[in-house]
C-alpha cells in the first residue's frame, strides 16, 4: 500500500507556454493532468515533445502558465522524486555501468548507505546486471540506453520522464522494455515520448497526443484507435486514430 | 484447532507452489497453516529452500556481487566534474611552460612574467570545463538533478581552483611575482566567468572572458612590451570586479539550476 498523498495528479499543467531560444515557442498552451500510469506522448516530429518533458524535468523553465508536480513547490526536494531519461543522453566513456550509475545516485542525493543497493536493483531491473563492471566504451547503443534507464530509475522516482527510450533497442529488448513500463507505472507516473505508436498501444495506459506545440488529445489507446476509420492512413487501429486527429488544416507540408 | 491436518501428498502440492492445487484446497491449507505451527515444521525444511536455491545459484554465478568500485573516483568525482581531468591537466603543462619561458627569457631587457600574464585566463578554461556544455557530455543528465545549482558549481570550481593556484603560488614564486598581482585577477576572472555563466551560459562566457583578456591584457602587453593592468596601482580595481562578480552570482544563483546556464 502506497501512503496517501496530497495532491491530485502527479503532474498538472495549466496553460503552459514554453519557449526554446527567444522567439520559438514550443510548447504553446497546453493544459493536462497526469496521475500514475504510463503516459505515451505521442506526436510529429518537432511537436514540442522533448520541450515539454523538459519543462516537466524542471529543466527549462515555463514561459507562462503554470506548472505544478507532484504538488512540491521547493525544486530540490521535487527533483529528488523525478527521474530524467533525455533524448541524446551524454555520458562518460570511461565510467563502468555501475560507477555511472552510482554517480547519478550522488548527483541525485540518494543517501549514501543506501546508494549501492539502490544501484544494484536499478542495474539489475534495466537487465544489464552481467555488464555491470564494464566500461560504458565497450557497450552497444542499446546497452547503453539500458544503462540511461537505470540512471533514471535508482531514486525510485515517483515521476519518470523517458525522452525516445526506445530508440536503439532491439525487438526483444523494447519487449522487455514495455514490461518494465508497466511495472513501474503502477506506483509511478511515468511520461514515455515515442513515435513508434505500437510502444503506445502496448504498454501505455494513457495517451497524450501533441502536433505544432498544442495538445490535440489525451485519452486512453482505445479512444484514439477509435477515432481513426478505414479511410484513414495507417496499418493498425490505433495508427489510423493517430492519422485522423493529426489531419487538421494546420498540418503543413507533404510530410 | 482442528484435528484434521493437511496430508503428505497435498502439503507437498502446496509447498512447490502447484497451479492446479483447486481454491478452496489452497485456502483450507493456507488457513490451517496460519494457526497450525506442528504443520508449518512439517513445511520449512522440505523443498522450498532446495528450489529456491536451486534456482539462486546459477545466477549468483554471473551476477558480480556488489564490488566495491573505485574509491579514489568516487571521491574526485563530487568535487570536479568527471570530464575536467584532461583540461586540469593542460592547466597544470601551461603554468609549467610558461614558468619555464620565464626562466629562459629572465635575462630579456623588457621583463614582463608570463606567468602574470596567464594567471587570469586559466581558472577561466578550469571553470568552462567544469560547467560547460561543450565539454560536459552528461550535462543535461546533471542539471535535471537536486545537486545540479550554485552549490555543486561552486564546489566543481573549489576544486579547480584546487589545481590552479598551488601551481601559480609556485609559478609565481618561482619567477618572484608577487600573490597580489596574479591572485586577484585570477580569482577576479573565476568569479567573472561564473557571474556572467549565470546570465548567458559558463561556455559563452569563458569565451568572451578569453576575448577580454587578449584585448585588455595580451594585447597591450605585446604591443606595448608592459602590463599596465596587472600593475600593483590597479589593485583596487581587481577587489571591486572580484566583489561585483560575487554579488552577480549571489543574485542570479538559480540560474545553474536549468539548462540555459549550461551553454
Amino acid at each position: 500500500m502506497t501512503a496517501p498523498t496530497t495532491y491530485a495528479w502527479e503532474i498538472e499543467a495549466r496553460d503552459l507556454v514554453v519557449k526554446v531560444g527567444r522567439r520559438r515557442t514550443a510548447v504553446d498552451g497546453v493544459t493536462l493532468t497526469m496521475g500514475r500510469g504510463v503516459h505515451g506522448l505521442l506526436g510529429p516530429n518537432g511537436a514540442g515533445k522533448t520541450t515539454l518533458i523538459r519543462a516537466l524535468a524542471t529543466v527549462l523553465r515555463p514561459a507562462s502558465g503554470t506548472l505544478s508536480l507532484l504538488g512540491d513547490p521547493d525544486l530540490r526536494s521535487l527533483r529528488r522524486r523525478i527521474g530524467y531519461l533525455p533524448q541524446e543522453f551524454g555520458h562518460y566513456r570511461r565510467f563502468t555501468v555501475r560507477e555511472f550509475v552510482e554517480y547519478m545516485a550522488w548527483l541525485k542525493e540518494v543517501p549514501g548507505p543506501e546508494i549501492p543497493a539502490a544501484v544494484q536493483r536499478a542495474v539489475e531491473r534495466a537487465g544489464l546486471a552481467d555488464r555491470a563492471d564494464d566500461r560504458l566504451k565497450t557497450l552497444s547503443g542499446g546497452m547503453v540506453r539500458r544503462a540511461g534507464i537505470a540512471q533514471a530509475i535508482v531514486n525510485d522516482p515517483e515521476v519518470l520522464l523517458l525522452d525516445e527510450p526506445t530508440a536503439g533497442l532491439d525487438p526483444a529488448q523494447r519487449l522487455r522494455f514495455r514490461d518494465l513500463l508497466t511495472e513501474l507505472g503502477t506506483d509511478a507516473c511515468v511520461v514515455v515520448s515515442t513515435h513508434l505508436v505500437e510502444d503506445v498501444a502496448a504498454a501505455c495506459t494513457d495517451v497524450v497526443l501533441l502536433a505544432e506545440g498544442r495538445l490535440v488529445f489525451q485519452g486512453t489507446p482505445a479512444q484514439l484507435a477509435a477515432a481513426g476509420t478505414a479511410g484513414h492512413a495507417g496499418d493498425s487501429p490505433i495508427e489510423r486514430g493517430y492519422s485522423a486527429l493529426l489531419a487538421s488544416p494546420r498540418q503543413r507540408g507533404t510530410w | 484447532m482442528t484435528a484434521h491436518h493437511p496430508a503428505e501428498q497435498l502439503l507437498r502440492r502446496y509447498a512447490r507452489g502447484a497451479q492446479d492445487l483447486p481454491a478452496d484446497q489452497l485456502w483450507a491449507v493456507e488457513s490451517h497453516l496460519e494457526t497450525c505451527a506442528p504443520c508449518r515444521g512439517r513445511l520449512a525444511p522440505d523443498p522450498v529452500a532446495d528450489a529456491a536455491w536451486a534456482q539462486l545459484a546459477p545466477l549468483l554465478d554471473h551476477t558480480p556481487q556488489m564490488p566495491r568500485a573505485r574509491m579514489w573516483r568516487r571521491r574526485l568525482t563530487t568535487w570536479t566534474s568527471p570530464v575536467a581531468g584532461p583540461w586540469l591537466a593542460m592547466i597544470m603543462l601551461v603554468t609549467l611552460a610558461s614558468v619555464l619561458l620565464d626562466q629562459l627569457g629572465a635575462a630579456s631587457p623588457d621583463d614582463i612574467s608570463l606567468v602574470l600574464l596567464i594567471a587570469p585566463v586559466l581558472p577561466v578554461l578550469g571553470v568552462a570545463a567544469a560547467w560547460g556544455r561543450a565539454l560536459d557530455p552528461a550535462y543535461e543528465l546533471v542539471a535535471a538533478t537536486p545537486r545540479a545549482g550554485l552549490p555543486l558549481v561552486l564546489r566543481r570550481t573549489a576544486g579547480v581552483l584546487v589545481v590552479v593556484l598551488p601551481g601559480l603560488a609556485v609559478a609565481g614564486w618561482l619567477t618572484g611575482a608577487s600573490p597580489a598581482q596574479w591572485l586577484l585577477p585570477c580569482l577576479a576572472f573565476t568569479t567573472g566567468t561564473l557571474a556572467l555563466g549565470g546570465l548567458i551560459g559558463v561556455t559563452r562566457a569563458a569565451t568572451a572572458l578569453v576575448v577580454l583578456w587578449a584585448a585588455v591584457i595580451a594585447a597591450p602587453t605585446v604591443a606595448l612590451s608592459r602590463t599596465p593592468v596587472l600593475d600593483p596601482a590597479v589593485t583596487p580595481v581587481w577587489v571591486a570586479v572580484l566583489a561585483l562578480g560575487l554579488l552577480l552570482i549571489a543574485l542570479r544563483r538559480t540560474a545553474f539550476t536549468r539548462l540555459e546556464a549550461h551553454r
